[in-house]
C-alpha cells in the first residue's frame, strides 16, 4: 500500500466545537484512508477565513452556514466564489442573559424550561417595563453579522414581538470573549454555540433562556465552505473528503466516542477547552443556571438526520433573513445565487458509492415535520425531523416571495 | 511638498509592532496616527479620532467585531471598508501573508492608500523576522546555560576541569551525532532526576 496520499486538502478552521467533524476526520485517520493529507489552520476571526479561502491559502473552510451566501452574494470584501457541498451538524447553539435580566424577565413569568415562546413572551414585558422607565435597551451579542446565532436570535425576538433593530441593540462579540462581556456588565444576553454559554452559567453569572433547537429544531449551523474554482479543478479531492468527512461525523454521533472526541478537541490547537465543558454538547444536558437542568432532544447532532446534507432549503432559509435585516436586496439574481450556493448534488455524487442513506430531494419544507419521519431515501434508514419552528411557521422554499413579503408585515409591531 | 493629511489609526494588540509602524508612518510624512492596543471603546475612539485609514492585525480575535462596526454608520460617521485593490492581487496576498490588513473611508484613492498597506506590510514582516531572530537568540542563550550546567555537574561528579568536561560533552555529542546542547540537556535532566541536584 503507498504511503503517499493522493490528495493534499488545506482547510481552516476556528476553535469552536462544531469543527468537530472536520477536525476528528483528520485526528483520526478517516481523511487518511481515503487518501487525503488533510493540514488543519485554526484560525482567529472568520474574516481571516475568508481571506484565506480567497487567496488561495485555503481550499476549503468550516465556516458558519449563511457566510458563504454573503462571499457569493458580495456582501464581504475579498469575496471569492464559494459552495457548499457539506453541513457540519444541526443545533448546537443557546441564548444566555445575565442575571439581572434573568431576575426582570423571571417577574415576567420566565420559567427555566428554555420554552422559546414564554420566555420571550417575558423579555418582551421586562423590555417594554424598561422603556417605560426609561432605562437604555438592552445589548445582546452575536459572533458575527452573517451567522444563525444572528439570524435565529432576531427570528426569535421578532416572533415574540421584540423588534431587535429598534428594541434591543445587537453587536458582534468573538465566542471566547462573551461570557466575560456578560459578567462584566458589557452585555445583557448573547447568543452563541457551546461551550461558551455553560461557561457563563458555570461561573454563576448567566442564565440560559431558550436553545437552537427549540427555536428552531434541526436548524443548520455550521458548513463546509469550499472555493468553487478549487472544487472545480479536483472533484475527486472534494468528493474523496466529503467521504471522509461522513465516516468522521458517524463517529462523533456515537455516544461511545464521546470521551475520544471531547479528548481529542482538549488539546490546545483545536478548542483547548478541558473535556468536561465539552460535556453538555454531546450529551443535550445543560445546566440553565440557579440549579435549573435540562435534556434537549436533538441539542446538536453532528450525523443524524441527514445532519450533513447541505439542503438547499437551509441556504434559501439564511437568504430570506438576510432579505428581512436589510443585509441584501430581495431580487431574482439574487434570489438564484443563494439557490446555487448550497451543492447536494456533490454531496450525493460522493456518497453514492457507499450505499449510505442519501436525501432524494435537494429542498424541503422546513417546519412541516411534527415529529421524526422515515423519509423515501436512496439506501435505508433515513429519518428527517422533527423540525418545527417555535411559532409553528412553514417555511416552503418553493414559496420564497410570499414567506418574505410576510415575515416582513405580519411580526414587527410598534 | 504637501505632506499627507491622511489620519491613520493602528490597531495591534502587540505594542512592539505596533510602535515600529507608527514610527515607520511617521518617518512617511504621516503626522497622525494614532495607536490602539486595546478595542474597548473603540466606538467611541473612532468618532474622535475620525481615520481616513485603519491598519489591524490578523491575529486579532476582534477583527469581525471591527468589521462589522465598520460598516454600521451608526458606530462610525463615515462608512469604512476593507482595502482592496482588486488589479493588485498580489499585494493582497503579501498583506495577508504578512498578517494585515487595512480598511480605507469611503471614496479615498487608492493611490493614496497603497503606500500605507505598502508600508505596513514590510514592517510586519520585518518584525516577524525580528521575532524569528529574537527566538534563535534566546535559543541560543539557553542552550548555552545548559552546556555550563552539565559542565559543572561534570566537574563536580567526575573531577574533571572544565575544559576536560567540555571536550566530554564535545566527544559524545559528535559519537552520538547530536548536539551538544541536547547532550548536555539530557545529563541536567538525569542528574536532575538521580540527584542530589549538582546545586546543593
Amino acid at each position: 500500500m503507498s504511503m503517499t496520499a493522493a490528495h493534499q486538502i488545506n482547510a481552516g478552521f476556528m476553535p469552536l466545537f462544531d469543527s468537530a467533524v472536520l477536525v476528528a476526520a483528520s485526528e483520526l485517520g478517516f481523511a487518511a484512508r481515503e487518501g487525503i493529507d488533510l493540514t488543519l489552520h485554526r484560525e482567529t476571526s472568520w474574516a481571516n477565513i475568508r481571506d484565506r479561502i480567497a487567496i488561495g491559502h485555503f481550499d476549503l473552510a468550516h465556516m458558519l452556514g449563511p457566510m458563504p451566501l454573503a462571499c457569493n452574494l458580495g456582501l464581504t470584501p475579498l469575496a471569492s466564489e464559494t459552495i457548499v457541498p457539506f453541513s457540519l451538524g444541526l443545533g448546537g447553539n443557546c441564548v444566555t442573559i445575565s442575571n439581572a435580566v434573568w431576575a426582570g424577565m423571571a417577574a415576567h413569568g420566565a420559567e427555566p424550561d428554555l420554552d422559546p415562546a414564554r420566555a420571550g413572551a417575558a423579555l418582551l414585558a421586562l423590555i417594554r417595563e424598561r422603556v417605560a422607565t426609561g432605562r437604555d435597551p438592552l445589548r445582546f451579542a452575536v459572533t458575527h453579522p452573517h451567522s444563525g446565532h444572528n439570524y435565529e436570535l432576531r427570528y426569535w425576538l421578532a416572533a415574540c414581538g421584540i423588534d431587535p433593530e429598534r428594541e434591543i441593540e445587537i453587536v458582534i462579540v468573538p465566542p471566547p470573549f462573551m461570557a466575560d462581556a456578560l459578567a462584566t456588565g458589557r452585555i445583557d444576553g448573547y447568543c452563541v454555540g457551546e461551550p461558551w454559554n455553560s461557561a457563563s452559567v458555570a461561573a454563576g453569572t448567566g442564565h440560559i433562556v431558550t436553545v437552537k433547537a427549540q427555536i428552531w429544531r434541526n436548524s443548520p449551523e455550521k458548513v463546509i465552505g469550499a472555493r468553487k474554482a478549487w472544487a472545480n479543478e479536483n472533484p475527486e479531492a472534494l468528493a474523496a473528503l466529503l467521504r471522509a468527512l461522513h465516516h468522521s461525523a458517524r463517529w462523533c454521533q456515537d455516544p461511545a466516542n464521546r470521551g475520544e472526541l471531547a479528548a481529542v478537541m482538549a488539546q490546545p490547537g483545536f478548542l483547548g477547552l478541558p473535556p468536561a465543558v465539552q460535556m453538555p454538547i454531546l450529551t443535550g444536558h445543560l445546566q440553565l443556571g440557579g440549579g435549573a437542568e435540562r435534556t434537549i432532544d436533538d441539542f446538536f447532532l453532528p450525523f443524524d438526520k441527514a445532519a450533513n446534507f447541505p439542503w438547499k432549503s437551509h441556504a434559501l432559509w439564511f437568504y430570506t433573513q438576510m432579505v428581512r435585516w436589510g443585509h441584501v436586496a430581495h431580487t431574482p439574481e439574487n434570489l438564484a445565487v443563494a439557490r446555487d450556493c448550497y451543492r447536494p448534488d456533490l454531496y450525493r455524487s460522493a456518497l453514492r458509492p457507499l450505499g449510505v442513506a442519501l436525501p432524494g430531494a435537494n429542498s424541503k419544507v422546513e417546519g412541516a415535520l411534527k415529529t421524526a419521519t422515515p423519509v423515501g431515501a436512496t439506501g435505508a434508514g433515513l429519518v428527517l425531523g422533527p423540525d418545527g419552528f417555535f411559532d409553528g411557521q412553514i417555511f416552503d422554499p418553493d414559496e420564497v416571495d410570499t414567506y418574505i413579503a410576510g415575515q416582513k408585515s405580519a411580526e414587527i409591531q410598534g | 511638498m504637501v505632506r499627507s493629511s491622511l489620519a491613520v489609526l493602528v490597531i495591534d494588540e502587540n505594542r512592539i509592532r505596533a510602535s515600529i509602524i507608527e514610527a515607520g508612518l511617521r518617518e512617511a510624512g504621516h503626522q497622525q496616527v494614532t495607536v490602539i492596543h486595546d478595542v474597548s471603546g473603540i466606538a467611541r475612539r473612532i468618532a474622535e479620532i475620525e481615520p481616513d485609514v485603519i491598519v489591524i492585525d490578523l491575529e486579532n480575535p476582534n477583527r469581525d467585531m471591527l468589521e462589522n462596526m465598520f460598516q454600521l454608520s451608526r458606530a462610525v460617521k463615515r462608512p469604512i471598508a476593507m482595502f482592496v485593490d482588486r488589479s493588485d492581487q498580489a499585494s493582497i496576498e503579501a498583506a495577508v501573508d504578512a498578517g494585515v490588513s487595512a480598511y480605507v473611508v469611503d471614496g479615498l484613492r487608492q493611490e493614496r492608500v497603497k503606500p500605507i498597506l505598502d508600508m505596513a506590510v514590510s514592517r510586519f514582516n520585518a518584525f516577524s523576522r525580528m521575532a524569528r531572530e529574537l527566538e534563535e537568540v534566546r535559543g541560543e542563550l539557553e542552550s548555552r546555560k545548559v552546556i555550563d550546567r552539565a559542565k559543572g555537574i561534570l566537574m563536580k561528579s567526575r573531577g574533571l576541569s572544565e575544559e576536560a568536561a567540555y571536550t566530554l560533552l564535545r566527544k559524545t555529542a559528535m559519537n552520538q551525532n547530536r548536539k551538544i546542547s541536547d547532550i548536555a540537556q539530557s545529563l541536567v535532566t538525569t542528574a536532575g532526576l538521580l540527584g542530589p541536584a549538582e546545586d546543593e
